[in-house]
């Protein structure tokens, strides 16, 4: 036989990079045919604000409209929903199912598979922000930022706010030992973090043990970053230290990163218990 | 290439906890060959294959596949790696040719999708959403992806489960196909006809050990096995035994002079030959 040179899988970052995108928009053409998924992800924030404007109407202080100060929470919540809730039950679905087996037995960088799930995640969140700032304009009952640099601390909020909760989601994915399992364990994670978390009542007025268990977590900060886009700066306040701590905020998003990221190298795994 | 075998196995053994899988097999399949695996369930054949793939880490023995031991795969070693797992089928929304086009952007030098997707039968399909396929059609989709990165050696789990005949047949040529080509090919399966139509050499795995490897055409001594001559006699079927059978029709011919009613000449099929191993190796195992 001749000798033939066997061509070399890409290497290094940029072509993960580039099999990474290859992977989000194949994700992504699948969320979109699932119509029920999408309608539901989609205008689950919008039936959350329409609801709670209708039959909820606190008094905040500051003279700030029940419906302004639920915009950003519920942004919050969406994009907390879009990374961690979907991301650890959508991956311990297609575990159980082998479709992370059959990745593993491809060239795929393995890194291809995350950046494919953020660009998924950051997709729909980008979705679920156009839809529901639009419901409420048009409602009229809530004023968008037109000042540049608060949108740019709503870009980078975002961008940490996503890869954190999607580590977090990725590293969570392992906690449950099948997939049917998977909405029972992860749910109520996210249930008691948005109630803690201040999504539904001015997180100053949470007692302290419970403000404190809520800034371990990336939701509070999120949710936080988004109130110091869409509430006028006079709100700062009312926050905990009178500030929108946008470092702190920062930084703690950072460290649920990093930290998530070593987590799920550490122990993600690409098939089954019954299966090894 | 070189001369080294495309699998190379000496001594290979799993356990898990006290059970043991797979004990003291060994295996050489060389490049260019197609190999059957064969063996009841619970034989330790898929565990073997699972080795091979890279999937399971092994207990003991020496394994090398393309020149790489699977224990530290490498991606280099996946590109040139061909696999069809056992029963998949996760994909729901997205189309055949969505699905083989995207697995081709994993591989450095993959085959068209859309001649894939002819080479599979599957062209009629190529824009439905791969949810809506059928059981066969589905495992078409699964080979599909397993040979889209062009791989040096195919391994396929028992890949036709669920094919009506005319879907095998057309399998058949594909893998018949691939190996024109160069493609070594491993392939488990519980059809005997199955391997006796594919593979140069056959093994029988039975309680984790290697029976006999052969070709299905001298597997257990079937060459060498007596032939049975039948016919109807007129006092109803008759029928014998003979290492001469061509000797034994012409005593025949002469007997009714002519054509000899009903008459049958058949050398044990292979699974004749298998199912007396697999007994075998049961009773004295």
């Amino acid at each position: 036989m001749t000798a033939v040179t066997r061509p070399r899988v890409g290497r290094g970052p940029l072509y993960a990079a580039r099999i990474g995108w290859e992977r989000g928009r194949f994700e992504i053409r699948e969320f979109f045919r699932q119509r029920e998924s999408v309608v539901f992800t989609l205008l689950f924030p919008v039936i959350l604000l329409l609801f709670f404007t209708q039959v909820v109407n606190y008094k905040i202080d500051g003279g700030i409209s029940f419906a302004q100060y639920f915009v950003p929470a519920i942004l919050a919540v969406g994009l907390f929903g879009a990374a961690f809730q979907t991301l650890a039950i959508q991956i311990s679905t297609e575990r159980e199912k082998g479709f992370l087996k059959r990745l593993e037995g491809t060239p795929m960088p393995p890194s291809a598979y995350f950046i494919g799930k953020i660009i998924m995640v950051f997709e729909v969140v980008i979705l679920e922000t156009i839809i529901l700032l639009g419901v409420s304009a048009a409602m009229g009952k809530v004023k968008i930022p037109i000042d540049g640099g608060k949108w740019l601390t709503w870009l980078w909020v975002t961008l940490l706010g996503v890869a954190a909760s999607a580590v977090f989601g990725m590293a969570f994915s392992s906690v449950a030992r099948s997939a049917k399992a998977a909405p029972a364990v992860v749910t109520p994670v996210a249930l008691v973090l948005q109630f803690i978390s201040g999504v539904f009542f001015v997180f100053t007025t949470a007692p302290e043990w419970l403000q404190l268990t809520a800034s371990m977590f990336p939701l509070r900060w999120i949710a936080q970053g988004y109130r110091s886009v869409f509430l006028p700066d006079s709100f700062a306040q009312q926050e905990t230290v009178h500030s929108w701590e946008h470092g702190k905020i920062a930084i703690v998003l950072g460290i649920w990163t990093v930290v998530g990221i070593l987590v799920t190298l550490r122990t993600f795994r690409w098939r089954s218990d019954r299966d090894s | 290439m070189t001369d080294e075998p495309a699998i190379h196995v000496r001594g290979l053994r799993k356990t898990y906890g006290a059970q043991v899988a797979v004990e003291g097999l060994d295996l050489d399949v060389a490049r260019g060959e197609c190999f059957a695996l064969l063996g009841p369930n619970g034989a330790g054949k898929t565990t073997t294959v699972e080795i091979l793939e890279g999937y399971r880490p092994r207990t003991g023995g020496e394994v090398s596949v393309l020149g790489v031991d699977p224990a530290k795969p490498n991606r280099d070693w996946r590109g040139q790696v061909g696999i069809v797992l056992q029963g998949t089928g996760e994909f729901e929304t997205v189309s055949v040719r969505e699905v083989v086009r995207h697995f081709a952007t994993f591989y450095p030098a993959p085959r068209d999708p859309d001649e894939v997707i002819e080479a599979v039968g599957l062209t009629a399909k190529a824009n439905s959403r791969a949810g809506k396929l059928s059981g066969g059609q589905r495992r078409r989709l699964d080979v599909a992806l397993g040979i889209v990165g062009r791989p040096e050696l195919l391994f396929l789990d028992e890949p036709t489960t669920g094919f009506d005949p005319e879907a095998r047949q057309e399998f058949w040529e594909l893998i018949h196909q691939l190996a024109d080509e160069g493609t070594t090919i491993l392939l488990t399966t519980h059809y005997l006809y199955e391997a006796e139509a594919l593979a140069n050499r056959v093994g029988v795995i039975a309680a984790g050990r290697m029976l006999e490897v052969a070709t299905p055409a001298t597997l257990g001594g079937r060459d060498e096995a007596a032939t049975v001559v039948s016919w109807d006699g007129p006092a109803g079927r008759e029928m014998l035994s003979t290492d001469t059978p061509t000797a034994e029709v012409l005593k025949l011919g002469e007997r009714f002079g002519g054509e000899v009613p009903g008459l049958t000449v058949s050398r044990p099929t292979l699974e004749e030959i298998y199912l007396n191993m697999i007994h075998k190796a049961e009773v004295t195992g």
